[in-house]
């Protein structure tokens, strides 16, 4: 396909971008309803343009079209297919595009989804989502095309850096930007309520399955990013508080407290005015992510292309779209009226709890991200904000999150009883003392962070195991009714449930493998062993191996642990030809919830090879808590009356909650 | 025994467990200080490299200043002399861990204050809304209007009009 017909369809596509913004809100604006309609096949125009320049631009890739300087630049004929495609987006000009195609599919989805919103609203929300779109095709157009031809052609290209040809780019960059680019949507859901002025319960009805399945698959992609770090990078950390991880993780603080707090103004008509404000907060969050990945203002290992023109674009944008919809919330929000009461101790006392935790967290992210570069532009000096700053205070916040949770769900809705949700508690908290016991068992001394932490995931897994019997009424019901009632329970029950046990899986594993990770380095010859967390490796050989486009030194060392066979592990030094760079593939044997883990040094002068090797118990709980976390987002998200477009519930429960009903009523 | 054995093991571990970048050649005989050069590498920043600290890093700068590292402790400098001596000679900038002092305070305590002032904030809005309604235990449920009224007599099978037949009362 001819390259000129993406970058036309790109050009297409910011006319029909600019048409989104703004017919459908001048509609809105005169009540005209064929023109709020309009915006309805503009997002599916749109989406169609942009997937075609987007298409266009991977069949370049493929085809190894080295007319393109974007090709050339990035990727080498001799790349196996699979990074052809990726290598698509493993750059800054493809990646910018993957984020408005992405953007453009969640307006399309809006778009043929939304037939239940009122026609205002819907509207209004296109137009926002079109404006957003506008903003990043200009950014695309103007400074970043990745169409640019070059004359004449060069008969190869400079290959897609080493670090990126993995599987993990073909997952990872699309999980994140659904995510962070689906809090788009709740922001144009916040920004038209706002135009509106209006705004109800129906509203966070209706932003809810958008900002969960935002927020599943940004924790998916922050999981997959972290995990493809652990085994590419080669020194066994799986989170480096790099400037990009946190602005990932700033939208995630803030989606997860919105996700928690559109709970509360669905259920109970409250706290609308904080939940726009999340909502608005989670994009911005999201854009200024963009920002400091793009403009390069802070180096990390994510700055593939880094220019000043480009930071000052995003930063125009960044400062239009955030600073527009604060402003538009500071006028507009003393008009939203505020809805139910309810006392400090109860299910919304316990989410705002949760908010307030979770945006202090955003907010030591974001200042130990932004603190270093204000410090620089004031008076010159220079500091690092690093790892120690991010645990700490991170830490410090999570802590009393983790500890809180299993009892929020057990409160009731307006005024909870904590003494009695505490005593529901104590099943699960004695699982914890258990757990902590048998750890510091285990380990037999040492820092008490261990069997504390480890204590405290067990409660929350347990405790989290607890609400859902809880519910059903295990204990209090003949059994065989609350089996009735487990069946009866709305699956965002489950969901709820499934999410904070996530939460507890994934602490467990960073608690264990920081307070119980063994490492050991060493220079080992042919024939030689040495011995890390209780296995014996011995390297059995070292063989040059070739690949498509790099050659292989290629370690194979067999584990033995007292003296039985465990299998062998593979690692290798993997050096890319075309770039002449080298990088590491680390040999992972995934025993239980722990592995082993084996990065290859250089060779040693006097023969043999530097080897790394690590024991990291209970290290894939960190993953497996997280897809849990997103799964559990995903069975809210099949609950009926959060589906898109489902319809009413058939009969609607009108009976009044009752304040001192022990088990609250969802 | 078992306790025994995974405390053998810990032990081992910790004993031998050099920093990952860091070469053979690199590790000092003597366990507790290869221990302390290895805790304080993971609090200094390699500087040529993008966001890794010494300990992490495979950059030439960074083996040089774990080198220094090492010999300084052998030198017999306490923890705190060995990170003074390269504040002195790099800056701060070294540090992965900002310093307390001046305008880092901020830093530091800009989390801490969002949670402090943010529940202030929260406690001042609910006693004002629970002054509002009365009191914080009886929610205030606004009167409906006469529209309300209407419609809710309609929806309960009666007539618009507050005269019909179907009185809400009597239901």
């Amino acid at each position: 396909m001819n390259p000129e017909i993406g970058h036309y369809a790109l050009v297409l596509s910011l006319a029909v971008a600019i048409l989104m913004t703004v017919i459908p809100i001048w509609g809105a604006r005169a009540g005209d309803a064929a023109l709020m309609k309009v915006g309805t096949t503009l997002a599916l125009v749109l989406a169609g343009f942009v997937g075609l320049s987007f298409a266009t631009l991977v069949v370049a890739y493929v085809q190894s079209d080295f007319s393109v300087l974007n090709v050339v630049e990035n990727s080498h004929s001799a790349k196996p297919l699979l990074y052809r495609i990726t290598g698509t987006w493993g750059n800054h000009e493809g990646s910018m595009l993957l984020w408005v195609l992405v953007l453009a599919i969640f307006a399309a989805l809006v778009a043929l989804f939304g037939n239940n919103l009122p026609a205002r609203l819907k509207a209004n929300v296109l137009g926002v989502q079109g404006s957003v779109a506008t903003a990043f095709l200009l950014f695309i157009l103007l400074t970043s095309n990745p169409f640019t031809r070059v004359i004449p052609p060069p008969a190869e290209g400079q290959d897609l850096n080493p670090i990126l040809q993995d599987i993990g780019l073909a997952i990872h960059p699309p999980l994140l930007y659904l995510g962070y680019v689906g809090f788009s949507i709740t922001f144009a859901f916040a920004v038209a309520a706002l135009i509106e002025g209006r705004i109800d319960a129906t509203w966070a009805r209706w932003v809810r399955p958008w900002a969960l399945t935002a927020w599943a698959f940004l924790t998916l992609g922050i999981a997959m990013g972290s995990y493809w770090a652990y085994y590419e990078l080669g020194w066994g950390g799986w989170w480096f508080w790099d400037p990009v991880e946190n602005a990932s993780l700033m939208p995630w603080f803030a989606g997860t407290a919105l996700i928690h707090s559109a709970v509360v103004m669905e259920k109970r008509d409250a706290l609308k005015v904080w939940t726009v404000l999340l909502a608005i907060l989670a994009f911005s969050l999201s854009l200024l992510g963009t920002f400091l990945v793009r403009s390069g203002v802070l180096t990390s290992v994510h700055a593939f292309a880094t220019d000043p023109s480009r930071g000052v674009f995003i930063l125009a944008i960044l400062v239009f779209f955030i600073g527009g919809s604060l402003a538009l919330y500071a006028l507009r929000a003393p008009m939203l009226r505020q809805g139910g009461l309810f006392a400090p101790v109860s299910r919304e006392g316990a989410l705002v709890l949760n908010n307030l935790l979770l945006t202090a967290a955003a907010a030591a992210v974001l200042v130990g991200t932004l603190y270093p570069l204000a410090l620089e532009a004031l008076d010159g000096s220079k500091i690092t904000v690093g790892p120690p700053y991010f645990n700490l205070t991170v830490g410090a916040l999570m802590l009393p999150v983790a500890f809180a949770m299993p009892f929020g769900p057990l409160l009731a809705w307006k005024r909870g009883d904590l003494i009695g949700a505490s005593q529901r508690l104590m099943a699960a908290f004695g699982a914890g003392i258990v757990i902590a016991a048998l750890a510091a068992y285990a380990q037999g001394g040492g820092p008490v962070l261990a069997p504390f932490g480890m204590g405290l995931a067990a409660f929350v897994v347990i405790g989290a195991v607890a609400e859902v019997i809880e519910r059903a009424g295990f204990g209090r019901v003949p059994r065989a009714t609350a089996f009735a009632r487990l069946r009866g329970l709305p699956r965002a029950v489950f969901g709820g449930a499934l999410a904070h046990a996530g939460v507890g899986v994934c602490l467990f594993g960073i608690i264990a493998e920081t307070s119980w990770n063994a490492e050991r380095i060493a220079g080992v010859k042919v024939g030689g062993s040495f011995e890390v967390g209780g296995y014996e490796l011995t390297l059995d050989r070292l063989e040059p191996r070739n690949g498509p486009n790099y050659r292989d030194l290629v370690g194979v060392f067999s584990v033995r642990r007292g003296g039985v066979e465990h299998g062998t592990i593979e690692s290798a030094k993997r050096l890319f030809t075309a770039r002449n760079m080298p990088t590491t593939e680390s040999g992972i044997r995934t025993m239980g919830f722990s592995q082993l883990y084996v990065s290859l040094g250089d060779e040693l002068p006097g023969g043999g090879v530097g080897v790394r090797a690590y024991w990291k118990p209970f290290v894939t709980l960190i993953w497996i808590g997280s897809i849990i976390m997103a799964l559990g987002g995903a069975l809210s998200l099949s609950d009926r009356r959060l589906r898109v477009g489902a319809p009413k519930p058939a009969k609607k429960p009108k009976v009044k909650p009752d304040p001192a009903s022990p088990v609250p009523a969802e | 025994m078992r306790a025994g054995f995974a405390f053998l093991l810990l032990t081992l571990a910790l004993a031998v467990t050099p920093a990952a970048a860091v070469q053979p050649d690199e590790v000092l005989p003597d366990p507790a200080q290869e221990a302390r050069a290895r805790e304080l590498s993971k609090e200094l920043r390699c500087m040529v490299c993008q966001n890794q600290s010494i300990d992490d890093s495979d950059a030439p700068l960074a083996r040089d200043l774990r080198l220094l590292v090492r010999e300084r402790i052998q030198d017999g400098d306490s923890d705190r002399e060995v990170m003074d001596y390269l504040v002195a000679r790099y800056g701060e900038f070294v540090l992965l861990r900002p310093t307390w002092h001046g305008a880092n305070a901020i830093l530091w305590l800009a989390p801490f204050a969002v949670l402090v002032f943010g529940g202030i904030g929260l406690f001042v809005a609910y006693r004002r809304r629970a002054a509002q309604a009365g009191s914080a235990d009886a929610p205030a449920v606004a009167p409906l209007s006469p529209e309300e009224e209407a419609r809710l007599r309609v929806a309960l099978g009666g007539t618009a009009s507050p005269e019909g037949p179907a009185d809400v009362t009597k239901l």
